[in-house]
């Protein structure tokens, strides 16, 4: 096998073990605008990175986690419902980055990878990344599992029986803005949330507790990925949209299993 | 005796109207006190303020330390997408409980069937129970229930009641409840408070008539533990729940 392949599955397995269960919280919590809000802003945080001469992945988790906090935050407010403030913010920002990266005449970005992903030209660095910070990350979550579950059923309850709810969903929000920094290189600006929302989505109907769920979720994404890979080279068609048609697919076979 | 949560003079708005006006309330360790009310009364937000869980714009409410709450909440809408056993639900209220524990939590609601269920698939009756035996698993110093009994058949409603004035009769727990019907109260209940925006009056129910429609409907055995609270209105409510001009107030009266 040749190493770019190498690498890409290693990328790609990593990062499906990492998105799952914070997939599931995407869909129990009702976060995949969030999720999709945080992935477009993401390009405007890779023209900055260029200007300021920056690693776009810096610019990339700057701005994350900079709009995680704000909408974290001004969830209180209920002046505009929170599915209308997160499609002003991701498209606008998305518009943003594009208008931007136009302009820029000195550098030339590959504007296709970045809304696409480009896996097969992830490096090794990039592979450590997925895996040191993905231990990082699963490990945050692990630390509020437990209220964030609590909260997750019911936040009344929860903040009777003594959970802090507030800490433990800004600790989401940004560990979800975290991931998805790092997906993007992956799978691309314009499909980060399908890496989150199907493969929990699929486990969905398979897992009897939360925590099994997670864990499918992660079978699932590790298949999809694969099988993705396999697809893209035998085809030759692009490797992130192969995955997620890959995972669609066996979302589809889950559907039709009673 | 002291109070396991005392509500003093609490007011609270949104978004310019007034939800609550100058509300007092007190429970005791062992006693019973019955929230009662039209819709849009203020009931919940009254109990949420009790809670903790929102703060009143006035007044002071204060609770016992190291108190144990016990909270079964109007409603609960499960996620579909999570899957969660009963048996899951229970533990998460009091991590570490053994398995024959919930079972006879589950058996007195009479829900003894459903701890192997989902949460979801639970029927709206069903779910009331399981969430009244999760919030007693907890041995609360307090139980706070508002409309505990929602979903739950007519014999069912006056098995619980009792269930819960059994608990604060047995433990010594204080008993916060919300019921939005003005004529089903229970009987055990030591305190009415009836809520309109405002205290109307608080005091001690009566005891169930002994009218024969009424025992017809429910039965006599039923009807022993509903009781009827008579309330006396001496005042006018305009629509949107002000006391209108020209009501004469009663002495326990505490507005106007």
């Amino acid at each position: 096998m040749d190493e770019f392949l190498l690498r890409a599955l290693a990328a790609g397995l990593g990062l499906a073990i990492v998105a799952a269960p914070f997939g599931c919280f995407v869909v129990w919590r009702r976060m995949a605008y969030f999720g999709d809000t945080l992935a477009h802003s993401a390009l405007l945080g890779v023209v900055a990175s260029l200007l300021l001469g920056i690693l776009p992945i810096i610019g990339i988790i700057v701005l994350s986690l900079g709009l995680a906090v704000a909408l974290a935050v001004g969830q209180g407010s209920r002046r505009l419902g929170a599915d209308s403030l997160l499609g002003i913010i991701s498209h606008g920002a998305l518009a943003a980055g594009l208008v931007a990266l136009s302009l820029m005449e000195t550098v030339r970005v590959d504007l296709m990878g970045w809304l696409l992903g480009d896996i097969l030209a992830v490096g090794w660095a990039d592979v450590w990344l997925i895996w040191g910070g993905g231990a990082m990350v699963l490990a945050g979550l692990a630390m509020v599992w437990r209220p964030l579950l609590a909260a997750t059923v019911n936040e009344d309850l929860a903040a009777i029986e003594g959970h802090a709810i507030g800490r433990s969903r800004m600790i989401l929000m940004v560990l979800v803005a975290l991931v998805v920094a790092v997906a993007m290189k992956v799978v691309g600006v314009l499909l980060v949330t399908a890496l989150l929302v199907i493969p929990a989505a699929t486990a969905r109907r398979l897992a009897g507790t939360p925590e099994r769920m997670a864990a499918l979720a992660g079978l699932i994404g590790m298949l999809a990925v694969g099988a993705g890979l396999a697809a893209s080279w035998r085809f030759d068609t692009p490797a992130g949209p192969s995955v997620v048609v890959v995972a669609v697919l066996l979302f589809l076979a889950g559907q039709v299993r009673r | 005796m002291t109070a396991l949560v005392r509500v003093c003079e609490v007011s609270f708005g949104h978004a310019g109207q007034i939800v609550l006006d100058r509300v007092s309330l007190c429970v005791e360790p062992g006693r019973i006190v019955t929230v009662v009310g039209p819709n849009g009364a203020g009931k919940s937000t009254l109990v949420r303020i009790a809670l903790g869980l929102i703060h009143p714009r006035s007044g002071t409410v204060e609770r016992a330390a190291g108190l144990v709450v016990g909270y079964v909440p109007q409603r609960l809408d499960i996620e579909p997408t999570l899957p969660l056993s009963v048996r899951r639900f229970l533990a998460m209220a009091v991590p570490g409980t053994a398995l024959g524990i919930m079972q006879d939590a589950l058996d007195r609601v009479r829900a003894g069937h459903v701890l192997d269920r989902q949460v979801g698939a639970l029927s709206g009756g069903e779910l009331q129970r399981v969430l009244l035996a999760r919030a007693l698993l907890r041995r609360p110093g307090l139980l706070v229930l508002d409309e505990p009994v929602g979903g739950v058949d007519m014999a069912g409603q006056a098995e619980l009641y009792d269930l819960i004035s059994a608990q604060a009769r047995q433990t010594g727990c204080g008993i916060l409840m919300v019921s939005h019907d003005l004529h089903v109260v229970m009987a055990a209940t030591d305190e009415v408070v009836c809520l309109n925006r405002h205290v109307c009056c608080a005091g001690h129910p009566e005891m169930v008539s002994r009218h024969p429609e009424y025992l017809a409907l429910f039965g006599p055995r039923v009807a022993t533990s509903l009781a009827v609270y008579t309330h006396v209105h001496d005042h006018a409510h305009l629509a949107d729940g002000s006391v209108g001009s020209g009501g004469r107030h009663g002495p326990e009266c505490r507005h106007g």
